[in-house]
């Protein structure tokens, strides 16, 4: 019997960006992302990000989002009296009482993906441990269409956590023993988890390797997520974020299907994708204080 | 004349074996890996039981999801064609049939002669069928077959949230942890695939008389939680999973 | 869509919200086109599930949107209205004049 288990091991962490000072910003905001498993707040100072931190989740929002918050601004002689404006993000996002508005993870997301990857993305794919998001955006990083499948493990990290356990096979090996394979196999083909489980089982029992089975459902997860893109429109710059886009046996066989080859992360780029939605929080907080100041 | 229903459903397979309108003999194994091995099994132990051979047997018709796997078939039949026509065969005031097995939830309007008029299904999603109960009854570690009575003793209604099997499974699970009663968890189990079962018979239109089959209808639970939702009576035969090998039988037999 | 902001029009984005999921069964979403949604609200006492509701969106435009408590279970909330056989006239097709509501199943 599984509990909820986290589908990536990560750590808490955060980061000071050594090259902005602060105290010489005119405008300092922030985002927080309250996620289910991972809370995250990133610090901007003008356009760049000063700070950010990455913590679990604990039992509610607020404690939650005043956790990474805390952790962010750790150790920059920053405190939340110097932070002009907070946009909440994330499912928690409406129970963040330091939070000057809500925005939600889709709109962040795609503004962050937009400010780490650069203006070309037009296509977000997060495949997170329980949900799935696909968005579509413009070079400001605007959404233009968008889904977000969070009530079918299909497609998400859960799904494959299942398969893990079902052949006792660390998460995070999934990927690169599915490409161990002589041949491909055709993908599981059963959508739903739980009947895909039960056509594993069968898979094994008719002599398949574990890698093997991997491999088909790897291939089988790729092909749901293909359908997912399409729905919303693919568009040739594609980033992948989320959990399972760590997966090399996902990835590649997601690639392969579509033809294309996801954008990868900038050289320079110092910051965890996991990151995305606070930072276009932040980025949020930023244009929205802006919008005040003018109104004044 | 002598005929058998073969119904091979994802999890197990049943045998009727039919003389003029009357039940000589029923059957019922696992279906296992080999679904045309398990066909072959029940068939034989449901021709011991008769006290027949297989050459007494004029017609056979399969039915279920497995159907094709039966060799020896004469014949096969829709599920929902063979559901129809042995709920009205049973009862003949049967006008909405509603089939819940273990991967599959099905609703069935009929005519007076047990002819489908139109029909839904819910499947490839563990949520809407049997399985659904199967996978909770395990994560709460309680046994199937007493998740029924288990939810008849529930004093309050809470809901289920998640409408996936296996994000369900996580939330119950945290429903146990917070010491919720596994009274009030196995109702809102029934209440959730009932739920979803009463949408799908809605889509046909629901009639008096409403007949429930499947192996499902087993579960007490889940027939009140069902009769809550559409607010009205269900008729259950006495061996509602057999209901569409019986009407296999009788499509032979006509 | 047109937006008056301030003494200012500016010219506002547009999305396609897709509200719901596909699972093993099939796609079911309700989608929300909101360059043509004008936030009228008539679709919120037309549908018999009260699933739409009006709000303001990320980008401060008002829009309909599928409530969220019913966004994972579209296929049932909106059985009743969709019969295995006749036509389909849908309330929330039908009370949307600019026609923003579209559904995939
Ligand atoms: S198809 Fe399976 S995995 Fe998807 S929602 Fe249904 S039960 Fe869950
Ligand atoms: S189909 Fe019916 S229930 Fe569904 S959104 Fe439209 S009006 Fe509402």
């Amino acid at each position: 019997m599984t509990t909820q288990v986290e589908y990536w091991r990560w750590t808490e962490s955060r980061y000071t960006n050594p090259e902005v000072d602060w105290r010489k910003a005119s405008t300092i905001t922030a985002g927080i992302d309250v996620g289910s498993v991972s809370s995250k707040a990133a610090v901007m100072a003008d356009n760049e990000i000063l700070a950010y931190g990455l913590m679990r989740t604990g039992s509610n929002s607020p404690d939650s989002a005043l956790n990474a918050i805390n952790r962010a601004i750790e150790g920059t002689g920053l405190t939340m009296k110097d932070i002009k404006f907070i946009v909440g993000t994330g499912y928690g996002r409406i129970n963040i009482p330091f939070a000057g508005k809500a925005i939600t993870e889709i709109a962040c997301h795609a503004r962050g993906a937009n400010y780490i990857w650069g203006p070309v993305v037009r296509t977000i794919l997060d495949m997170g441990g329980q949900d799935c998001k696909a968005i579509h955006c413009d070079e400001k990083g605007k959404v233009t269409a968008f889904l977000m499948n969070d009530k079918c493990a299909a497609g998400t990290g859960r799904g494959m956590e299942v398969f893990a356990d079902l052949l006792q096979v660390p998460i995070t090996q999934v990927g690169e023993m599915s490409l161990q394979v002589d041949k491909e196999p055709p993908p599981v083909s059963s959508t739903c988890v739980v009947f895909a489980k039960s056509e594993g089982i069968g898979l094994l029992r008719q002599g398949w390797s574990k890698n093997m089975v991997l491999a088909a459902y790897c291939s089988a997860m790729a092909h749901r997520v293909v359908t997912l893109l399409e729905r919303i429109g693919m568009e040739k710059e594609f980033v992948l974020t989320g959990g399972i886009s760590k997966n090399i046996g996902v990835v590649s066989r997601l690639e392969k299907e579509l033809g294309i080859q996801a954008v990868p992360l900038p050289k320079d780029q110092k910051f965890d994708p996991q990151l995305a939605g606070a930072i276009g929080g932040a980025l949020f907080a930023r244009d929205l204080l802006a919008k005040s100041r003018k109104a004044f | 004349m002598i005929t058998a229903g073969i119904d091979v459903g994802s999890k197990t397979v049943k045998v009727v074996i039919l003389q003029d309108g009357k039940i000589l003999a029923r059957s019922l194994v696992l279906t296992g890996f080999e679904q045309g091995k398990a066909a072959e099994e029940a068939f034989a132990l449901a021709l011991k039981q008769a006290g027949l051979s297989a050459k007494d047997i004029q017609k056979v018709v399969a039915t279920g999801a497995g159907r094709t796997s039966v060799s020896f078939a004469t014949e096969s039949v829709s599920d929902v064609a063979a559901d129809a026509r042995g709920a009205v065969f049973i009862n003949p005031n049967a006008r909405t049939v509603i089939d819940v097995g273990a991967e599959e939830g099905r609703g069935i309007s009929t005519d007076t002669r047990g002819k489908v008029i139109d029909f839904a299904v819910n499947e490839r999603c563990a949520a809407g069928a049997g399985t659904f109960t199967e996978a909770m009854s395990r994560a709460i570690e309680v046994k199937l077959e007493d998740m029924g009575e288990l939810s008849l003793k529930s004093t309050q209604e809470i809901p289920l949230n998640a409408q996936c099997a296996v994000f369900a499974e996580s939330e119950v699970v945290s429903l146990v942890h917070a010491k919720t009663s596994k009274e009030d968890i196995a109702r809102a189990i029934h209440d959730g695939i009932s739920n979803r079962i009463a949408a799908m018979a809605r889509r046909v239109g629901v009639q008096n008389d409403i007949v429930l089959i499947g192996g499902v209808a087993r579960n007490k639970g889940f027939v009140a939680s069902l009769k809550r939702q559409l607010e009205a009576d269900i008729k259950i035969p006495d061996e509602p999973e057999y209901v569409g090998a019986l009407g296999a039988a009788v499509i032979a037999a006509s | 869509m047109l937006s008056r902001l301030g003494r200012f029009f500016v010219l506002s984005t547009s999305y396609i919200a897709n509200y719901g999921y596909a699972d093993g069964s099939g796609e079911y979403y309700v989608s929300i086109d909101s360059e043509k949604c004008n936030a009228c609200g008539e679709c919120i006492p037309a549908c018999p599930m009260h699933i739409f509701q009006v709000e303001e969106d990320d980008y401060g435009d008002m829009a309909a949107v599928v409530k969220e408590s019913h966004r994972k279970s579209l296929k049932y909330v909106c059985a009743p209205c969709k019969p295995t056989s006749g036509v389909r006239n849908l309330p929330c097709q039908k009370a949307c004049k600019p026609g923003a509501i579209v559904h995939s199943w």
